[in-house]
């Protein structure tokens, strides 16, 4: 009888720690970002982003359960990137994954999550073609094909007819936003009349400047990471481009650090945003607050994407009821969700579905503003 | 817009040359390509820009800087390779020591510093351009044609007109003759480390303020225009360094301005590919490889 009931006890002590660890341990989300490297300051903004909202999500838990998340550094490196979606997914099981930051990193790494059926959502790849990779890639970022179109718009109502186009001709994030570029200056009737391109890590850009000077037109379009387009406006200064000529920025430019680099030759610089840091609604100003507060400085719209992006994927998981891929896939295409960035839902093809957010910023006094 | 292009060239080149002088010196000398020279690159830049935050003017700042490389770059040269040298290690292995310890330090630096672009303090120096007749130059630029011209003749006086530079030039031809000539080589190499730090540093601040672009892995992007410009200048050549870094700038330049700005690396390249395939010891060098 002793030897039973001391059975039974052992039994029942060796099953209830299961148990209750089934209940209680993390959902683990993993994310790849850039932490590394010359790039390392987009990842390292998505990341506060994504532990700002991680933090809001863990102080209630979903479904009784608190959220992990494992951060892979793909140091801008396609390979590395493949090799983080294959840890995160093989060895931490984890059963979404945010990232990578950028749209080749994308490219590289989407297809390996998609076929082992592994949600991946990227909040800052706005490269074309991103969510055709496969029916588990999705992305929270606002494609720049939406966003350039009223940038342009405003160009044109201040004047512009003819335009000169610059990128960077070796990544995958530049040369899409370009391509975008090109088009949407085609359908406004702009008239290009220089197509330059340059190296991401390139810092001389007198070349492409000169060319483009004596060519004179009403504006210049850039799409490029924020560091090379920081140099070309540097740069263009110094070879005498004036107020004359308007500037347009990309995705790329939409960040506080073109104004610490550049400063004032960046002036007047406009650029199209699906967020600005002093939109006043009061979720974005909470959330610019506690930002801030955390991490002693403002968040950029890469901060803001991503914490939304969270919150997005914590709702998700909530409303499939379980951590699992599959139902988590089918709730995340279900979502209305009101963040900082505006009303969120996805495109039936996985793409955010509106793009009623989009503001257009003028850099002034090396920041942005809203333009009049 | 021809004379503005070349002016672009030339002093894009002056930019290059100027990071080359340290580098061709340091694998001449001392016979290991010695990939941590970026590193002494971007440590002189980002010195410069805590010390004129500090409220130093740039005159001041410079020099400092450059000195302030100089050291780090006899520390870590021995760190690093003073077992390597002792013990005769094939050039292979320093090679791989020089990478290893320089991805160490630039994660190192990162980490501590963060990956962002700093500027200088504006006003540090003057943003006017000259202009003469059509063409611009700005003070910065100016200031790199000045430097790289004066340390090139600096160098070259150092090396053809003193005892350290004869010292220095004996160990490059033979060090075991020289070390049996009484040369001490241990100091002599720790010398080249020095000067060499000091003229990455110095190309660090002056290339810093011409871009206002300062961050960690700004050496890191330099290093291969850094290659091929000691390679065809022929390694260990400083007027051939020179000569090789104002074409290399110039041709990128006209290549961009006139041809395409999509091919200015490919034809930059390609001229690299071509001059080693006919001359394999560099355009300006000799058949005896290691000169300084």
């Amino acid at each position: 009888m002793l030897r039973r009931t001391l059975l039974a006890a052992a039994m029942t002590l060796a099953v209830v720690p299961a148990a209750l660890a089934q209940a209680g341990a993390p959902i683990q989300i993993g994310a790849i970002e850039i932490l590394s490297g010359p790039n390392a300051a987009y990842g390292t903004a998505i990341r506060a982003g994504l532990e700002l909202a991680l933090e809001e999500v863990n102080e209630k838990g979903v479904l009784g359960r608190k959220i992990t998340l494992v951060i892979e550094d793909s140091a801008g490196n396609k390979d590395q990137a493949i090799n983080a979606a294959r840890k995160l997914i093989g060895r931490d099981k984890v059963v979404t994954i945010i990232g990578p930051t950028l749209s080749n990193e994308m490219f590289a790494a989407g297809p390996v999550a998609n076929e082992r059926k592994i949600p991946i959502i990227g909040t800052s790849t706005t490269a074309a073609g991103i969510t055709a990779m496969g029916p588990y890639v999705f992305r929270t970022a606002l494609p720049e094909s939406d966003v350039i179109p009223v940038t342009l718009a405003r160009a044109q109502a201040q004047g512009a007819k003819t335009i000169a186009l610059m990128y960077g001709n070796d990544d995958a994030f530049s040369k899409s936003g370009f391509d975008t570029m090109k088009a949407a200056a085609e359908k406004a009737g702009l008239n290009i009349l220089a197509i330059e391109s340059f190296g991401s890590k390139d810092t001389d850009f007198s070349a492409q400047l000169t060319k483009i000077r004596a060519l004179k037109p009403d504006a210049v379009g850039i799409s490029a990471l924020v560091e090379p387009v920081s140099g070309v406006l540097l740069q263009a200064r110094q070879l005498g481009f004036g107020k004359e000529t308007l500037f347009i920025g990309g995705n790329g430019s939409n960040s506080p650090k073109l104004g610490e680099i550049a400063g004032a030759a960046a002036d007047g610089l406009i650029v199209g945003s699906p967020w600005f840091v002093a939109k006043d609604d009061a979720q974005n100003q909470a959330f610019v607050s506690k930002f801030r507060a955390k991490n002693n400085k403002d968040p950029d719209q890469f901060s803001a994407q991503a914490y939304d992006c969270m919150h997005i994927l914590a709702d998700a998981i909530a409303r499939a009821g379980a951590a699992e891929p599959e139902k988590i896939r089918d709730a995340l295409l279900a979502t209305s969700y009101n963040g900082v960035m505006g009303p969120f839902t996805f495109s039936p093809g996985r793409d955010p579905a509106s793009t009623a957010g989009v503001v257009v910023l003028v850099m002034q006094g090396g920041k942005f503003g809203l333009a009049p | 817009m021809l004379a503005q292009q070349l002016v672009n060239g030339v002093l894009l080149g002056a930019t290059y040359a100027l990071f080359a002088l340290g580098f061709t010196l340091m694998f001449g000398v001392l016979r290991v390509i010695n990939l941590t020279y970026g590193f002494y690159f971007s440590a002189g830049a980002l010195l410069a820009l805590w010390m004129t935050r500090l409220g130093l003017p740039i005159w001041a700042a410079l020099p400092l800087a450059a000195f302030g490389a100089g050291c780090i770059a006899v520390v870590f040269d021995w760190i690093l390779l003073t077992r390597l040298r002792r013990i005769q290690a094939p050039e292979l292995s320093s090679l791989m020591v020089t990478l290893g310890g320089v991805l160490a330090l630039y994660s190192a630096l990162t980490s501590w510093l963060g990956p962002d672009i700093r500027r200088l303090p504006p006003g540090v120096v003057s943003a006017d351009a000259f202009h003469v007749g059509d063409i611009r130059i700005t003070t910065a630029q100016i200031l790199i044609l000045a430097a790289t011209t004066l340390l090139v003749g600096a160098l070259l006086a150092l090396m053809h007109g003193t005892r350290l530079g004869l010292a220095i030039r004996a160990m490059a031809e033979k060090p075991d003759a020289a070390q049996l000539m009484g040369i001490d080589t241990g100091r002599a190499a720790a010398m080249v480390s020095f000067i060499s730090g000091c003229l990455a540093g110095a190309g660090g601040v002056l290339i810093g303020l011409n871009f206002n672009a300062i961050h960690p892995y700004m050496g890191e992007t330099m290093m291969l225009r850094g290659f091929v410009v000691i390679i065809v200048g022929g390694l260990g050549d400083i007027r051939g360094a020179l000569l090789a870094g104002l074409a290399l700038g110039v041709i990128e330049v006209m290549t961009a301005g006139y041809v395409s700005s999509g091919l200015k690396e490919a034809v930059a390249f390609l001229i690299l590919v071509a001059v080693l395939w006919t001359r394999p010891s560099g355009l300006f060098g000799r058949a005896v490889l290691r000169r300084a």
